[in-house]
């Protein structure tokens, strides 16, 4: 099954893209916009129908490989 | 003295890094990431360059490769291990130092040479220079060192910064930050001081023609310590 993880920054770390994206937003007129962060999206096929084992699983992707932990948080999202 | 340099699928410092060490009297070895073993050796290097094409995070590819598992137990053993630019990306996420290497805070690739104060000399990479500000190059995207205010607090209290941006006469500040790294690190230290990761390469500093030999009084100063 496939399952989604998605990686954000924390609330304190830096993110000068995000920041820029909001400028450049900001110049093309959207000026309603408060804040960016960037982050990253994965989609993982997983050979697992369980949906508990495939989620565990990627979460145990999440913390040894897909997020640095000191800077990133991570949320799984099923998908199917 | 025996050294050895991993070349990881990337990496683009390693030859120079080997000219560095075999000119200074290294007896140096390549070591390819994929091996399990490595040669017997009183320091392990970790080249700069772009492993794993910089992929989801400098040096994240690079630092569950087969070989760090050596490289690990090695520098918890107590062994030398010294990692230049995506060298120390790959030791920040290898947990072998703390912290981690962000994006610089202009988004500018920057190269050029800079000056960094060499602070704490209690330790066998700096043990004994003679020398408080050395002159040598950066080239980086991702420098701007951060780590949580705990982590912050444990390495300050450990002494584990080594090396620090400064201006010529060793003067830290903002102005003199290239990439908004926290306290101007440049580089860090592991708890015992075996472990050493660095965004300046020293190994582009062994040469008059080199535009600066700062780096040749970092490796002369080295293999001494090690002997």
């Amino acid at each position: 099954m496939k399952v989604s993880a998605v990686i954000t920054l924390k609330k304190d770390v830096l993110d000068p893209q995000g920041k820029v994206i909001h400028e450049t937003l900001d110049g093309m007129g959207f000026n309603s916009v408060n804040e960016v962060r960037q982050g990253k999206y994965f989609e993982i096929d997983v050979k697992e129908n369980d949906p508990k084992k495939a989620k565990d699983l990627v979460e145990d992707m999440c913390k040894k490989l897909l997020a640095n932990l000191v800077i990133e948080n991570y949320k799984i999202i099923e998908t199917q | 003295m025996k050294s050895s340099v991993i070349t990881f699928p990337g990496s683009n410092c390693d030859r120079d890094m080997d000219v560095a060490l075999t000119k200074f009297g290294f007896k140096n070895k390549m070591v390819w990431h994929n091996d399990q073993e490595l040669p017997k050796s009183d320091l392990i290097v970790l080249p700069g360059g772009f492993s794993y094409g910089d992929y989801l995070r400098c040096g994240s590819m690079a630092s569950k490769s087969k070989i760090m598992h050596s490289v690990i137990n090695f520098a918890k053993s107590g062994g030398l291990v010294m990692g230049i630019c995506n060298g120390f990306q790959i030791l920040v996420e290898s947990g072998l130092v703390p912290g981690v290497l962000l994006r610089n805070k202009y988004l500018q690739f920057i190269c050029k040479n800079v000056h960094v104060k060499v602070d704490n000399k209690e330790n066998t990479f700096f043990k004994n220079l003679d020398k408080k500000v050395l002159e040598l190059h950066i080239a980086h995207n991702e420098g701007n060192y951060f780590c949580t205010n705990d982590q912050l607090k444990e390495i300050e209290d450990n002494n584990q910064i080594a090396i620090y941006y400064c201006d010529q006469n060793g003067n830290t500040n903002d102005q003199i930050n290239p990439n908004g790294s926290i306290k101007n690190i440049a580089g860090i230290f592991n708890k015992e001081k075996n472990v050493l990761g660095m965004m300046p390469h020293p190994e582009r500093m062994i040469d008059e023609s080199l535009s600066g030999e700062d780096g040749s009084i970092f490796f002369k100063n080295l293999l001494n310590n090690i002997k």
